[in-house]
């Protein structure tokens, strides 16, 4: 199990008091620019393993460094406080950019990024709550997340706990059936606490999602679950921390994050090859260029 | 030491046999138009992309969704169609596990369950990836041929044979390189072992990706003096009975190996059998009872013991036990 980083942990905590204090714009100001950081690491960890999911980490990315800089009330210290708030990724194939977030809050050392995947790292393709703080649960086969989400909240509620819990889906990972189950029960628990943000990127492995096996009308459905539901530009990081700031007492909901997979690099986006090509070196020149701008 | 006719003369090019399963697949598909491909967003990861340009109207595709995609091809076989049902082994396995049991097995129905991939085929992408209890899965339930083809000729041998025979079956298609093995003409039936190397000191029985290393063991072994009896299993349902028997007769100790858990495997299925009818020392080689940690293949079969060595070192225990 690796052990957080006092350093980082008090840089991440400034961080965040800064960006709760700051103006609309200021804030999202600074979400970019730590979600571009997370990226470059992204880039750097894939590259050394030789393998990765880059197409769904750049997609989430702005999600995920939007809840841990602006919204989840955690402590990377001590992540197994009790009352934190959870999240789980579902789509475990987007290790990479979790790792690097955990990693920029101070959960375990930015230095431990290096040894993605290699042999006896911690850092598996797929998280493991058994080796990396601030890991929820085990993902990787897609269409777990929700059902242990469910769990977690109903966990929260019988103990009086006001903590919440946030789970984020791939798109085509709806396809599961385990999701659905899911959605029907925590609608009928009431479960105001549950958020399940969609990675809606419109792409799967293989194609497009409509192309695959169509999930509109999205909204519709999670409407006629029981849900609330928020749809959001998933790149903007002022107006993700809007939606997650609101929430329905007696309902879960949904926020579907209109995303492009690849974000942030133009010849990566919204192009399926990207799902887990490794970027080759022209490549990762012309990737880094563009996110360090 | 008698090198069998079923070997091919040793050539170490190493082949991934998902091209020898899309190959074969689209030459069957030519001659029997029953056949269809079913998947689960899987059409590179199961090599289905020529296919899908060939027959574009016999690619089912039913997108992330593991226990449809098998009971659809059930009702796919229910309409006179004869699905290959190609996804990655741990989610065709692990979630399916009902439908495989209910819809295929228990229903009868002559399906071709592709597990691509298996074993620790997906190194580092962990153990939920791994499909190492696949085997062990299976084995339990009734009407289920497993198949664990050792080469490109014998992945496309266990092709022909499931079109070939009503009723379902599981073919287990690996990913993690192997050598050309088998001759060409090697024959390949339920209930056969096919035996490589002749011996009268240890039995070696391996299946799928090691059996090339057992076959090495058995060359390492030999400058010892050891002789060993290699014998491939690609049935590893239903099991090859007379020959376990005969290698708990004429040898002084059995080594299994195979790239999955000890725990329900080939391993278990061999030592069943000997406990049976003759009881004799077995070892069984495998992932002992443990998720695997962060790895490369060739990493983590290092770390089980999984090598020529490692099934050498075995051997060498076994006939020390034996009181050798
Ligand atoms: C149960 C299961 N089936 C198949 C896979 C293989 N797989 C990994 S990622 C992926 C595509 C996921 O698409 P999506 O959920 O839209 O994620 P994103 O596009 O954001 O990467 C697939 C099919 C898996 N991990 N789990």
């Amino acid at each position: 199990m690796l052990t957080s980083s006092r350093p980082q942990v008090d840089h991440w905590r400034a961080f965040r008091d800064r960006v709760r204090d700051a103006g609309r714009d200021e804030r999202a100001n600074l979400l970019a620019t730590a979600s571009a950081q997370v990226r470059r690491d992204v880039l750097t960890m894939i590259e050394r393993a030789g393998l990765g999911h880059v197409g769904g980490d750049f997609s989430v990315t702005d999600i995920l460094v939007t809840l841990y800089a602006a919204v989840l009330s955690v402590e990377p210290a001590e992540p197994d406080w009790p009352d934190r708030d959870r999240l789980i990724l579902s789509k475990g194939h987007s290790a990479a950019a979790l790792y690097a977030t955990l990693a920029s809050c101070g959960y375990f050392p930015a230095t431990e990024l290096a040894t993605f995947m290699a042999p006896l790292s911690a850092l598996n393709g797929h998280p493991d709550r058994t080796k990396v703080p601030g890991v929820e649960t085990n993902t990787g086969p897609l269409g777990h997340g929700l059902p242990v989400g469910v769990g977690t909240a109903l966990a929260a509620r019988l103990r009086g706990s006001s903590a919440r819990t946030v789970v984020i889906l791939g798109d085509g990972e709806l396809q599961e059936g385990s999701n659905w189950e899911a959605a029907m029960y925590a609608a009928h628990q009431q479960l105001g606490s549950l958020t399940a943000v969609i990675d809606r990127n419109g792409l799967q492995q293989g194609a497009r999602t409509e192309d695959t096996n169509a999930l509109e009308p999205l909204a519709d459905k999670w409407r006629s679950f029981g849900w609330t539901v928020a749809e959001v530009d998933g790149h903007d990081h002022a107006a993700l921390a809007d939606v997650f700031s609101a929430s329905t007492p007696d309902r879960p909901t949904a926020v579907i994050a209109h995303t492009q997979k690849g974000h942030g690099v133009s010849f990566m986006t919204d192009r399926v090859e990207w799902h887990h090509r490794v970027p080759t070196g022209e490549e990762l020149a012309l990737a880094r260029a563009e996110l360090s701008r | 030491m008698i090198e069998s006719t079923n070997l091919r003369p040793a050539d170490r090019t190493m082949y991934d046999c998902r091209k020898a399963f899309a190959d074969e697949l689209a030459t069957l598909a030519r001659a029997d138009e029953r056949i269809v491909a079913v998947c689960n967003d899987s059409v590179s990861s199961s090599n289905l992309a020529a296919f899908r340009d060939e027959f574009p109207d016999r690619l089912v595709n039913v997108g992330i969704a593991e226990q449809n995609m098998v009971g659809v091809a059930s009702g796919l076989a229910n309409g006179g169609l004869l699905p290959f049902v190609c996804a990655a082994a741990p989610f065709l396995t692990g979630r399916a596990l009902e439908q495989i049991k209910a819809d295929i097995a228990y229903a009868d129905r002559h399906v071709v369950l592709c597990g691509m991939s298996p074993g620790v085929a997906y190194g580092q992408l962990g153990p939920t990836h791994h499909s190492i209890e696949d085997l062990s899965w299976l084995r339990a339930i009734a009407n289920l041929p497993i198949v664990v083809p050792a080469d490109p000729t014998q992945t496309r041998a266990a092709m022909r044979w499931a079109v070939s025979t009503e009723g379902p079956s599981y073919l287990r298609i690996p990913r993690s390189p192997v050598p050309e093995l088998f001759a060409p003409d090697t024959p390949l039936e339920p209930g056969r072992f096919v035996p490589l190397t002749d011996g009268d000191d240890v039995t070696l029985v391996a299946a799928g990706t090691l059996v090339w290393r057992a076959v090495e063991a058995a060359s390492l072994l030999r400058i010892e003096g050891i002789s060993a009896r290699v014998l491939a299993a690609p049935f590893v349902e239903p099991l090859d009975e007379a020959a376990v028997i005969a290698a708990a007769r004429e040898t002084r100790g059995i080594v299994t190996v195979e790239e999955a858990t000890v725990s329900g495997g080939l391993g278990a299925a061999v030592a069943g059998v000997a406990a049976r009818y003759c009881p004799t020392r077995v070892r069984v080689l495998g992932i002992p009872g443990v998720f695997a940690p962060t790895g490369d293949v060739e990493f983590l079969l290092e770390h089980f013991g999984l090598t020529a060595t490692g099934i050498a070192d075995s051997a060498r225990s076994v006939l020390a036990d034996a009181g050798r």
